[in-house]
């Protein structure tokens, strides 16, 4: 059971995600949520590298046991610079979005046009 | 015809625009034209390497680089059992295809730009921003790894994010901007979600070993369901299409040409998932009803395709707006697209009727390469309109046809093109698409026939009230469009023209083996990790 | 000769049929017949009256007794082309209007909408 806590953790933070872009009108809040589902899916890939009582994947004098593997780490790595240029990138739309409508409720600045 | 054949050339494609991309801003010091030229020339150069590259693959089959690492050692590690962890690039008749498409559409839209963005400021970042967009949408094509794969389509986002909200002045542009990254942020994240899942069972991120291993256990469901879900969604499929219309009628309408490619990069990424990596071991799988999941997911596709089609014709027929009008239609081609591959996908494992599961396969990848064109050059021309006029709205424009006489032509030709009529190269797809879902079911082509008609009468609307009609005198002093738009259109119409006369030349050519490449799972030929260890040793590298 | 013979053989490979299992589609004999179709339409036009006067009351515009309005303000608007086929559906595009409201939190919620439905279909009944 303790070692699926960590899933459980990845679960409630996508969905807690899910909730806060769906149901938030704050365009800011929405913008968090994305991070959360961002932050559960880096934290699944994690998990999945981790072996316990691992090392680092070092090999040069390694002091010998198992290691954690390494490509999870990688990808989270890409993962989270990715993560972070789609945040710098969605926060400076939303400041443009704020000197435009004078507001940051979506269900005010959407809306249909001709 | 003997053409040199490069190792590099898949590299290449993807490297130039990537290297481009990073010196436009440094050229733009020197010289604003030097700047136009050198991105012309840099999207020539890829050009002609996808040229080189499509001629080695249709001619000699798949063909693999190996990043960082030469090939012997990799064959070495594959037959002692080791995972293969390099990047691969794996490059088939599929990929080629669309890489084709996505540069046409970027090299028409960077000559495009030159008259039609002459008046911005910014343009480094423009040109920046756009070679960008091309890598991504190239390396998503020609990529055999599932998390690089991810990495690219995360770059073609935010490149064609950034460049949606180019006009920043306008507020509505930014709006769409922000839809749009939240869509593919969203998406891009549960497919790097389904992505960790494949790769904690199977400890492999490349495609074709991920293929050949499946199991379809639980998490492999869930896995096909988050990607192919997040995938439609990318490519604007209904009822997840709303980000669509807004992202490409606010865009400028050179960014909107490359917008397409984009889009249709997604929907390369639903082939290869439904036919490559879940295509070893979908046909095979039945549930005690008998159906097996290739015909379950089919038909889903085949439903959605059709809501599609009726929803994206009957909101073009209400639109006022130009470009949102244009972008309606263009979702009710994708309709037709995933009309075909879904007939295609449910009825293969048919015996009786695999023959015409084949024929609609043709029809949906060659209506691709159609639909790209003609709804490209019907944005360009909405560009051109705006930028003589500065009107967006359909109500406000009348007789233009009396100032704008090359751009009336191209846009009658696109008309004809986009809504099926004979003889261009919009009906030759449309005939397999129809005549081969009538063998599935009648209803099909039928609602289909219709919709295509209802789209004739949305873009006679549009023909009559911008083109025909008394002259207006407010625009008595617009003239023709500078040269670099009207050789942009006059690209394109050309490839539909040449299309539509010849589609049996083109469909022999490229769309046959791209269906072959497609389909070859578990057959005689082998799958498609076979062929790339055996192209591996038989030094087809 | 030889490169007649070439550009010979790639008309060979440029002019052949469409075939679709049940049918099949050449627009080479499809612009031909419509060549055709267009040069006796023309011929028999030719036969028309050619007395035919251009500058008299004939050519008048008229409107059901009404007086003629400018040029510019003949045209109809995109809008009212096809008022009767929008008024009659207007129940469809109420509810289409509904649908899309151009609020990001309800395109996402599509997405989970659909997932939702893929899920029950694909994961659960097969």
């Amino acid at each position: 059971m303790i070692y699926n806590i960590p899933y459980i953790a990845v679960a409630a933070l996508i969905l807690i995600g899910l909730y806060a872009v769906v149901f938030k009108r704050n365009l800011i809040k929405m913008v968090i949520g994305i991070t959360l589902i961002e932050s559960g899916v880096n934290l699944f890939l994690i998990t999945l590298g981790y072996r316990e009582g691992s090392i680092a994947p070092i090999y040069t004098s390694s002091p010998g046991g198992i290691m954690a593997l390494p490509v999870p780490q990688a990808l989270t790595l890409t993962s989270i610079v990715i993560g972070v240029a789609v945040l710098a990138l969605m926060l400076s739309l939303v400041i443009h979005i704020y000197r435009h409508y004078g507001t940051l409720d979506a269900r005010k600045i959407g809306g249909n046009e001709e | 015809m003997n053409l040199p054949t490069f190792e590099f050339t898949p590299a290449l494609v993807v490297a130039i625009p990537l290297l481009g991309a990073f010196l436009t801003p440094l050229v733009s010091r020197i010289n604003d034209k030097l700047r136009n030229i050198f991105v012309i020339i840099i999207m020539g150069l890829t050009g002609f390497f996808v040229f080189l590259l499509a001629y080695d693959v249709l001619a000699k089959g798949i063909k693999v680089y190996v990043f960082g690492a030469n090939t012997a050692d990799t064959i070495q590690s594959l037959e002692n059992g080791l995972p293969l962890l390099r990047i691969l690039f794996e490059v088939d008749a599929m990929s080629v295809l669309m890489a084709g498409i996505s540069v046409i559409l970027g090299f028409v839209a960077v000559i495009y730009s030159w008259s039609f963005m002459k008046e911005n400021t910014g343009l480094d970042k423009y040109y920046t921003l756009f070679l960008l967009m091309i890598a991504g949408m190239l390396g998503m094509e020609l990529t055999g790894d599932m998390f690089n794969f991810f990495v690219f389509l995360e770059i073609t986002s935010i490149a064609s994010c950034a460049l949606i909200a180019f006009w920043t002045n306008k507020g509505k542009a930014v709006d769409a901007a922000f839809k749009y990254i939240v869509i593919s942020a969203i998406g891009a994240l549960f497919i790097l979600f389904a992505v960790a899942l494949l790769y904690s069972q199977y400890n492999a991120l490349n495609i074709a070993v991920l293929g050949s291993m499946i199991q379809y256990t639980f998490l492999d469901k869930i896995a096909l369901i988050l990607l192919i879900v997040a995938l439609l969604m990318k490519a604007g499929i209904v009822p997840m299409h709303m980000w669509l219309p807004d992202a490409y009628s606010r865009a400028p309408s050179s960014v909107t040409v490359a917008l397409i490619g984009a889009t249709l990069a997604s929907l390369y990424g639903v082939l290869r998932v439904c036919f490559t990596l879940y295509g070893n071991s979908l046909s095979n799988i039945c549930n005690n009803l008998n159906i097996n999941v290739h015909s379950m997911l089919g038909t889903l596709l085949i439903l959605l395709a059709i809501i599609t089609i009726i929803l994206g014709v009957i909101m073009a027929l209400r639109q006022i707006n130009f470009k949102r009008l244009i972008a309606f239609a263009a979702i009710a081609e994708l309709g037709y697209m995933f009309l075909g591959i879904g007939t295609g996908l449910t009825v293969l494992g048919n015996p009786e009727l695999a023959v015409y599961g084949m024929t609609a396969l043709k029809g949906g990848i060659f209506h691709i390469i159609n639909d790209a064109l003609d709804v490209g050059l019907l944005f360009l021309v909405a560009g051109a309109i705006y930028y003589a006029t500065r009107e967006n709205s359909l109500n406000r424009m009348g007789g233009l046809a009396r100032n704008l006489k090359y751009t009336t032509v191209f846009f009658l030709i696109g008309l004809l093109a986009v809504s099926g009529m004979p003889p261009m190269n919009g009906f030759a797809s449309k005939i397999l698409i129809y005549e081969s879902t009538y063998q599935l079911s009648p209803i099909l082509s039928i609602i289909a026939i219709l919709c295509s008609i209802l789209l004739l009468a949305v873009f006679v609307k549009v023909f009559y009230s911008a083109f025909m009609g008394p002259a207006q005198p407010k625009f008595k002093d617009v003239k023709e469009v500078p040269k670099s738009m009207l050789i942009a259109m006059g690209i394109i119409t050309c490839i539909i023209i040449f299309i539509g006369l010849f589609p049996q030349f083109v469909i022999n050519t490229v769309v046959t083996p791209a269906a072959e490449a497609l389909v070859n799972f578990g057959g005689e030929k082998g799958f498609y990790i076979n062929e790339i260890i055996e192209s591996f040793t038989l030094g087809g590298v | 000769m030889l490169l007649f013979i070439a550009i010979l053989d790639t008309f060979k490979l440029l002019l052949k049929t469409l075939s679709t299992n049940s049918g099949f589609w050449n627009p080479l004999v499809w612009c031909s017949v419509i060549v055709i179709a267009f040069l006796i339409v023309y011929s028999i036009r030719s036969f028309g009256n050619k007395e035919y006067k251009k500058d008299n009351e004939q050519v008048k515009t008229f409107l059901s007794g009404n007086p003629e309005y400018e040029k510019e303000q003949m045209h109809v608007k995109s809008s009212n082309v096809y008022w009767g086929f929008t008024e009659t559906l207007k129940w469809v595009y109420n509810l289409l209007n509904k649908m899309h409201t151009g609020n990001v939190s309800d395109y996402v919620l599509w997405f989970v909408v659909t997932m939702a439905i893929f899920f029950i279909l694909i994961g659960v009944m097969i």
